[in-house]
C-alpha cells in the first residue's frame, strides 16, 4: 500500500443525498490542513448497503465503520483517528447487541451476507477502472477472449445454474444459447437497467458502485453469441448511475477494453447507453426493446422471443443488471463454484433491497436458500420499535405478501412462487401490525394501474376495477361478493394479460385475500380497519378520564379541530377531523383513542 | 415452394399445417372459430384484447391464438370452462369501459363487441361502469372520432401507420387514460389525416365512423324547391348488396338505381359516366405529355381524393406530375349543374347533387378547393358513403332485394366497361390505356383486357407499345405501398436517370375503391377479391368497353365541351393542387 490509511466514503445515491459528497470533500480538506494528505487517501465508493446508517465512511486498514456522519464530523475523525490513531468511538457503528462494534465483519448486517454481485460496492472507486482491474476486473473477459470457446462459456453458465435475476428466473445459459444458435446478424446485447419497483434499488447501486462489471459481462456475452453491439437501457432518473456508466465506458474504451480489436483479440464490441423516461412497463423486455427502437414502449406478444427476434427484429440477449454482474465471477471461479451456493434449483446469491418497517434498511446480498427470518431478523435487525412482524412483500408490485407462518421458508424462485409471490427483481418490503393489508394491496394496485401501458384490456381495465373494489372496501362499502369478483378479475388478468406487468399485477390483491381474508372481512362485515389505516373506518376521540388537558394535541392538529380549556379534557370536532393521526401519536398519556 | 409442415392437435384432433401458421388460423382449418376482438386479417396481430386465449398442453400459461405460431407437437385446447370464463371476464371488463348505448350507436347490429357480448350470453354487467369522457373530434368533413367508444384494439393506429403510412393516428396517454388521437393531441383536421377512412372500416365498434349526412339528403328530398339528382360510384354497385345479405361482389347496379328513384331522386346519374370523361381528359393529358412533351412525366392519376391529400402533404415536389383532371365524382357534379341544368332548364341553385361513394375522403373532396364550385354553385352538395345509403334504403322501408331492375337517366347515366373498372385497383390505368392507345395510334386495342394491372398485388407494372414507343406504367394501391414507387421516381428525377414509368395510378385503399373506407364493414382480401370480380364482370358484360366510344361522352363533347382539354373542359373538369402542411397547428 502506498498510503498508510484509506478513507472510503460512500458515494451511493442515498448517502449522497445526505451530504456524503460534502463529507468526501471535507475529508480531503481536513487531511490537507493536517498535513497528512500524502499518507491518507480518500476514496469515493459505491453503496455499502447499510443505507439506514448513512452517510457511511470506512477507514482502512483498521476497518473502522463510521455511520450517520455529518460534514462537520470529518474534522474530529481526521485529527483524532487519522493523526493520533484513536478512532472516534461516538461516531462508530453501535450494534444493538454489544453497543460497541467497530469492525465491519462484526456487524450483524454483514455477517450472513455473501457478496458476489455487490463484491466491489463500497470497496472500490467506481470511477477508476484501475481499481476494478486490481480486483480481478476484466480478467474474465481476457479468459473468454483467449482461453475459452463460446461453447465453453455457455457450458460454464449452464453448470453455474444462473437464472435471470430480473424476475422470472429463466436459465441464463439457455437464453444465450438460443441467441448464439440463430444464424441472423447483427445480434445485440442489452442490459435491462430499467429498475422501477417501488423501494427497489439493487440495480442502481450495482451500477453506481461497480459499473465495469456490467460492461465486462456484456462484452463476454458479445464474444460468446457473436454480437458487436450492446445497449444499456437505464432510466433517466438514475443520473449518478448514468454518469458512472459513461465514465466507465470512456475509460474502458481508452484502455482498449471496449471498441475495436479488444485487447488485440480481433473482437470488436461497443456499448451505448439509452435513457428511458421512467415508464415501469419498459422493464418488460419487449417493451424495453421497442423503446430502444424509438417507439412507444409497449410490450409485444412472445413468441417470437428476443433471443430470436429482438432489437430491430434481430437476435438479442437481454439480461438485467444483477445477472450481468454475476457473470464475470462465474467465468473466473467456474460454474461449479457458483452452483455450490444456493438451493437445488436456484443457485448463487440474490440481492434484496430491504425496506419498510425494518431496523437496518438497505441492500443485502445473501445466498439463495437463506430464510426470510434470517434476512429480516439477523440481517435486518428486526422490526422497528420491536413491533410485531405482519408480512413481507417480495417482488414489488408483481409479488405478494408472505406471512409470519412462512418466515422459515428458504428463499428461492420456486418457494416464493408456491407462496403466491415471486422473486421479482428483489424488492423486500417489511410490514408490521400497523400496516393494513387492504391498504397495502391498494398501494400496489395504484402503482400498477398508473404504470399499465394501456395496450391490453385485462391489465388496463382489470387493474382499475380491482383498485375500485379495494377503495370501496377500504371505505367500508365493500361486500363479500366484491371479493369473489376481485378473484374473478384477478384470475382473468393473470391468464389473459399480455405481459408480466398485467399477469402479476393482481398478486398483491390475491395474496392478501388468501392470507388476510379476515382483515378484508373486518372491513366488509364489521366496517373496521384492524390496523387503523383506512381513514374512512377510523375515528379518533379523546378519553376524558385520561386527558390532562396539556393541549399538545390541539397545538399539533393541522386543522385545529381539537378544543378544550387548559387542564380540562379536550374534544375532537369529528366533522372537521381529517384523521391524520397526529393527536394519537403525540399524546403522551394514551388519552387519544382510535377505533 | 419448400414449406415445412408442422404436426399439431387442436382439441385432440391431429392434423398438420404450414410452418408460420398461427394457432388462430390453424383452429379455423378444423372449424373452430376462436373469438377475437383486436385481431384483423389485414393487420399483424397486435395481441391487445386478450380474448383469443387458448391453452397449450404442458404449459401453465394461456396463449393468444392470434399471435402464437404453431410449433411441432403442439397440443392446443381452444375451449374449456376456464378458458371461456377468462374470455367472458375480459369481455365484461371491456364492456365496463364502453358506453352502454348500443341502440343509439351507428354500429348497432354490426358491432364486433356487441356480437361477442351476444355470443357469450352476457345478460348483466357484473362490474361498475368506468367510462373515460373524452370529447368527440368531428373536425374533418369525413370522419368522426368518438374516443369514448374506443376499445383500444389498436386497429386504426396500425392501419393508419402501417397499411396506409399516413401516421395521423397514435396512442396517447397511458394505462386507463390511453386513447386514440393524432400525435400531439391535435384535431384530425389539423393532422396528416387523408380522410381515407380505413380506420373507420377497420374499427370493430363505433369509435371512428363516417360523418353521417343522410339527414341533409332527407331534408333536400323533402324540399319542394330542390331538384335532387344523384350519382353512384363504380365500387358501390359490387358492395351495396352486402348490406342486404347478398354475397360480396354481387352486381346491384340496377336495383340501386331503382332504390334511389324510390327515395325521391329526379335524376339518376352514374359516376361511371364521369369516369369515362376522366379518361378522355386524363388520357388526352397523357398523350400531350408523352407524345408532345407538354408537361412532366410520369403522369400520376388524381381520381382518389385521399391520395390527392397525401401527395399535397407528403410530396410537394411531385405536384407537377399530377393529372389536373378532376375525379369522376367531381366531373359529374360539375356537369349536373351546368350541362344537365342547361338541358333541363333548371337553375343550378335549385339542383341538389348527391354522390354515393365507397369513400369517406369524397366528403372532403367536394369542398377541397374553389374548383369544386366550378358551376357557380357547390358542384356536389352532399357525398354519402355506401354504408349511409344502405341505412337510407332500410329506413325508407324499401325492399331492396325485390326491387325491379331499372336504368339510370341519360346522358349522365350512360357508361362503358372502362368507366366501371375505375372502382378497382389498376382500373383507371387499364381504362386510360384502352383510350390512350386509340388517341396515340388512331386504332383500337385488339385485346382490351390488360390483366397485368389487375389483382390485389400492392404494386403492379405493365408495358405496352404504342406507335413504336414503349409505355411503362405502374399501379399502386393501399397508401403504404406508394412510397417505394415515388421514391424511385424522385431518385430518377434528381439523378437525371431514365424514368422507371411514364404513367402511374394510385388509389389509397387496398384493392382500390372497392375496398374504400365507406364500404360495408368487414372487408378482407377474400371479400375484396369478390368485389373485384364483380367489377370486372360489369366490364365484361358491357357492350362498349372503351371510354372514347361512349355515345353520351361523344354527345357531350359535341354539344357542350368541344374537345378534351378545351377551355371549357379546363374550367369545369380540371383542378389545381396546393402544397399543404402535415400539421396545421
Amino acid at each position: 500500500m502506498a498510503f498508510k490509511s484509506y478513507v472510503l466514503v460512500c458515494g451511493g445515491t442515498a448517502c449522497q443525498s445526505s451530504k456524503s459528497e460534502e463529507i468526501y470533500k471535507n475529508f480531503i480538506a481536513e487531511l490537507e490542513a493536517a498535513g497528512i494528505k500524502d499518507e491518507v487517501q480518500v476514496v469515493k465508493t459505491g453503496c455499502f448497503g447499510l443505507c439506514e446508517k448513512g452517510p457511511i465512511a470506512k477507514v482502512l486498514p483498521d476497518e473502522s465503520f463510521y455511520v450517520k456522519l455529518t460534514p462537520s464530523d470529518t474534522k474530529e475523525i481526521v485529527s483524532e483517528h487519522l493523526v493520533k490513531g484513536r478512532p472516534v468511538k461516538k461516531l462508530l457503528y453501535q450494534g444493538e447487541e454489544t453497543k460497541k462494534l467497530a469492525k465491519i465483519e462484526e456487524i450483524g448486517f454483514y455477517q450472513k451476507q455473501f457478496r458476489i454481485v455487490l463484491r466491489n460496492c463500497g470497496v472500490i472507486n467506481p470511477e477508476d477502472i484501475n481499481e476494478y482491474i486490481a480486483r480481478d476486473g476484466y480478467a474474465a473477459l481476457e479468459k473468454v477472449l483467449f482461453q475459452m470457446t463460446p461453447e465453453q462459456v455457455i457450458e460454464q453458465l449452464k453448470i453455474s445454474g444462473l437464472r435471470g435475476r430480473g424476475g422470472a428466473g429463466f436459465p441464463t445459459w439457455l437464453k444465450w444459447n438460443f441467441t448464439k444458435e440463430v444464424n441472423d446478424f447483427p445480434k445485440y446485447i442489452v442490459c435491462n437497467a430499467d429498475e422501477g419497483d417501488p423501494g427497489a434499488y439493487m440495480d442502481r447501486s450495482t451500477l453506481e458502485g461497480d459499473p465495469h462489471s456490467i460492461l465486462e459481462a456484456m462484452t463476454i456475452a458479445g464474444k460468446t453469441i457473436g454480437s458487436n453491439k450492446g445497449y444499456i437501457y437505464i432510466r433517466a432518473e438514475y443520473p449518478l448511475a448514468i454518469h458512472r456508466l459513461e465514465v466507465a465506458i470512456q475509460q474502458a474504451r481508452e484502455l482498449g477494453l471496449l471498441g475495436k480489436d479488444i485487447l488485440g483479440s480481433g473482437f470488436d464490441f461497443d456499448i451505448e447507453i439509452r435513457l428511458g423516461a421512467g415508464a415501469f412497463v419498459c422493464g418488460e423486455e419487449t417493451a424495453l426493446l421497442t423503446s430502444i427502437e424509438g417507439e412507444r414502449g409497449m410490450p409485444k406478444p412472445r413468441p417470437p422471443f428476443p433471443a430470436v427476434k429482438g432489437l430491430w427484429q434481430k437476435p438479442t440477449v437481454i439480461n438485467n443488471v444483477e445477472t450481468w454482474a454475476s457473470i464475470p465471477v462465474i467465468i473466473l471461479k467456474g460454474g461449479a463454484w457458483f452452483a455450490n451456493i444456493g438451493t437445488e434449483k436456484s443457485k448463487g446469491t440474490k440481492v434484496f433491497a430491504l425496506t419498510g418497517k425494518i431496523k437496518n434498511s438497505g441492500l443485502v446480498e445473501v445466498p439463495m436458500g437463506t430464510t426470510l427470518r434470517e434476512i429480516i431478523y439477523d440481517i435486518g435487525g428486526g422490526i422497528i420499535n420491536d413491533k410485531k412482524f405482519k408480512a413481507v412483500q417480495t417482488g414489488g408490485p408483481s409479488g405478494g405478501v408472505i406471512t409470519a407462518d412462512y418466515l422459515d421458508t428458504p428463499i428461492d424462485y420456486e418457494n416464493l412462487q408456491k407462496l403466491g409471490s415471486i422473486m421479482g427483481s428483489g424488492g423486500m418490503i417489511v410490514m408490521d401490525e400497523d400496516d393494513c393489508m387492504v391498504d397495502i394491496a391498494k398501494f400496489y394496485l395504484g402503482f400498477t394501474v398508473d404504470e399499465s401501458c394501456g395496450k391490453c384490456a385485462p391489465c388496463r381495465v382489470g387493474g382499475r376495477q380491482l383498485l375500485d373494489y379495494l377503495e370501496k372496501i377500504s371505505k367500508g362499502k365493500g361486500t363479500r361478493e366484491d371479493i369473489a369478483k376481485m378473484k374473478q378479475i384477478g384470475n382473468a388478468m393473470k391468464r389473459a394479460s399480455l405481459c408480466g406487468l398485467g399477469q402479476t399485477a393482481p398478486n398483491p390483491v390475491l395474496s392478501t385475500i388468501t392470507y388476510f381474508e379476515k382483515e378484508y372481512l373486518a372491513h366488509i362485515d364489521d366496517k373496521i380497519c384492524p390496523a387503523g389505516k383506512c381513514k374512512a373506518l377510523i375515528t379518533y376521540s379523546i378519553l376524558p378520564e385520561k386527558c390532562i388537558g396539556c393541549g399538545l394535541c390541539a397545538r399539533r392538529c393541522p386543522v385545529n379541530c381539537i378544543t378544550g380549556e387548559k387542564r380540562q379534557p379536550h374534544v375532537i370536532d369529528q366533522s372537521a377531523c381529517i384523521k391524520c393521526g397526529e393527536c394519537y401519536s403525540v399524546c403522551k398519556f394514551g388519552a387519544v383513542a382510535r377505533k | 415452394m419448400n414449406v415445412k409442415t408442422i404436426n399439431i392437435t387442436v382439441n385432440g384432433m391431429p392434423f398438420f399445417v404450414h410452418e408460420g401458421t398461427t394457432v388462430l388460423e390453424a383452429a379455423k382449418l378444423v372449424n373452430v372459430k376462436i373469438p377475437t376482438l383486436c385481431y384483423h386479417p389485414d393487420l399483424p396481430a397486435w395481441a391487445a384484447c386478450g380474448i383469443c386465449v387458448v391453452k397449450v398442453e404442458g404449459s401453465p400459461k394461456m396463449f393468444r391464438a392470434c399471435s402464437t405460431p404453431v410449433e411441432e407437437g403442439m397440443s392446443i385446447i381452444t375451449h374449456d370452462p376456464e378458458i371461456v370464463d377468462v374470455r367472458r371476464t375480459v369481455i365484461e371488463l371491456i364492456l365496463s369501459t364502453h358506453p352502454n348505448d348500443c341502440l343509439q350507436c351507428l354500429r348497432n347490429q354490426n358491432c364486433e363487441l356487441q356480437r361477442l357480448a351476444a355470443d357469450f350470453g352476457i345478460r348483466e354487467m357484473p362490474f361498475e361502469y368506468n367510462i373515460n369522457q373524452i370529447p368527440v373530434d368531428d373536425s374533418t368533413p369525413s370522419l368522426i372520432l368518438n374516443p369514448e367508444k374506443c376499445v383500444k384494439c389498436g386497429r386504426c393506429v396500425k392501419v393508419c401507420q402501417g397499411m396506409q403510412n399516413v401516421w395521423a393516428l397514435e396512442f396517447l396517454g397511458r394505462g386507463e387514460s390511453t386513447r386514440i388521437a393524432p400525435a400531439g393531441d391535435v384535431l384530425l383536421a389539423e393532422s396528416p389525416c387523408i380522410k381515407c377512412g380505413q380506420c373507420s372500416a377497420h374499427c370493430p365498434v363505433g369509435a371512428i365512423y363516417e360523418k353521417d349526412e343522410t339527414q341533409k339528403v332527407w331534408k333536400a328530398l323533402q324540399d319542394p324547391t330542390k331538384h335532387c339528382v344523384v350519382q353512384i360510384a363504380p365500387a358501390v354497385r359490387v358492395a351495396l348488396g352486402e348490406a342486404f345479405g347478398l354475397e360480396p361482389g354481387t352486381l346491384v347496379t340496377n336495383k340501386a338505381y331503382a332504390a334511389l328513384r324510390r327515395l325521391g331522386f329526379k335524376g339518376i346519374f352514374d359516376t361511371n359516366f364521369g369516369a369515362d370523361l376522366t379518361i378522355m381528359e386524363e388520357g388526352s393529358e397523357f398523350v400531350e405529355r408523352f407524345v408532345h412533351g407538354k408537361g412532366e412525366l410520369p403522369l400520376i392519376t388524381s381520381c382518389c381524393p385521399a391520395w390527392v391529400d397525401y401527395l399535397e402533404k407528403y410530396y410537394h415536389d411531385l405536384i407537377p406530375l399530377f393529372s389536373t383532371a378532376k375525379s369522376p365524382q367531381a366531373m359529374v357534379g360539375a356537369l349536373s349543374k351546368t350541362y344537365y341544368a342547361d338541358k333541363s332548364g333548371i337553375d343550378c341553385k335549385n339542383i341538389f347533387m348527391v354522390s354515393i361513394m365507397p369513400c369517406t375522403a369524397k366528403k372532403y373532396e367536394i369542398v377541397r378547393s374553389e374548383s369544386m364550385y366550378s358551376s357557380g354553385c357547390q358542384d356536389i352538395d352532399v357525398s354519402i358513403t355506401t354504408r349511409e345509403l344502405s341505412r337510407m334504403i332500410k329506413s325508407a322501408g324499401i325492399d331492396f332485394l325485390n326491387l325491379p331492375d331499372e336504368d339510370a337517366d341519360a346522358p349522365l347515366g350512360i357508361y362503358t366497361g372502362a368507366g366501371t373498372i375505375f372502382g378497382a385497383t389498376g382500373g383507371v390505368m387499364e381504362a386510360a390505356l384502352r383510350t390512350a392507345y386509340f388517341l396515340v395510334t388512331g386504332q383500337e386495342l385488339k385485346n382490351v383486357d390488360l390483366t397485368d394491372v389487375r389483382g390485389i398485388e400492392g404494386i403492379k407494372e405493365a408495358r405496352i407499345r404504342m406507335a413504336g414507343k414503349e409505355v411503362r406504367v405502374a399501379v399502386a394501391h393501399q397508401m403504404g405501398n406508394i412510397e417505394k414507387v415515388l421514391d424511385l421516381v424522385r431518385e430518377a428525377k434528381v439523378k437525371g436517370k431514365e424514368l422507371p414509368w411514364h404513367f402511374i395510378e394510385v388509389m389509397a385503399c387496398r384493392g382500390g375503391c372497392i375496398g374504400g373506407g365507406g364500404q360495408p364493414y368487414g372487408a378482407t382480401d377474400e371479400i375484396r377479391k369478390k368485389r373485384l370480380a364483380g367489377i370486372y364482370k360489369d366490364d365484361t358484360l358491357s357492350k362498349i368497353r372503351c371510354s372514347h366510344q361512349n355515345p353520351a361522352i361523344k354527345q357531350l363533347y359535341a354539344e357542350f365541351l368541344g374537345k378534351p382539354l378545351s377551355h371549357k373542359s379546363h374550367e369545369l373538369l380540371h383542378t389545381k393542387y396546393t402544397p399543404r402542411p402535415l400539421y396545421t397547428r
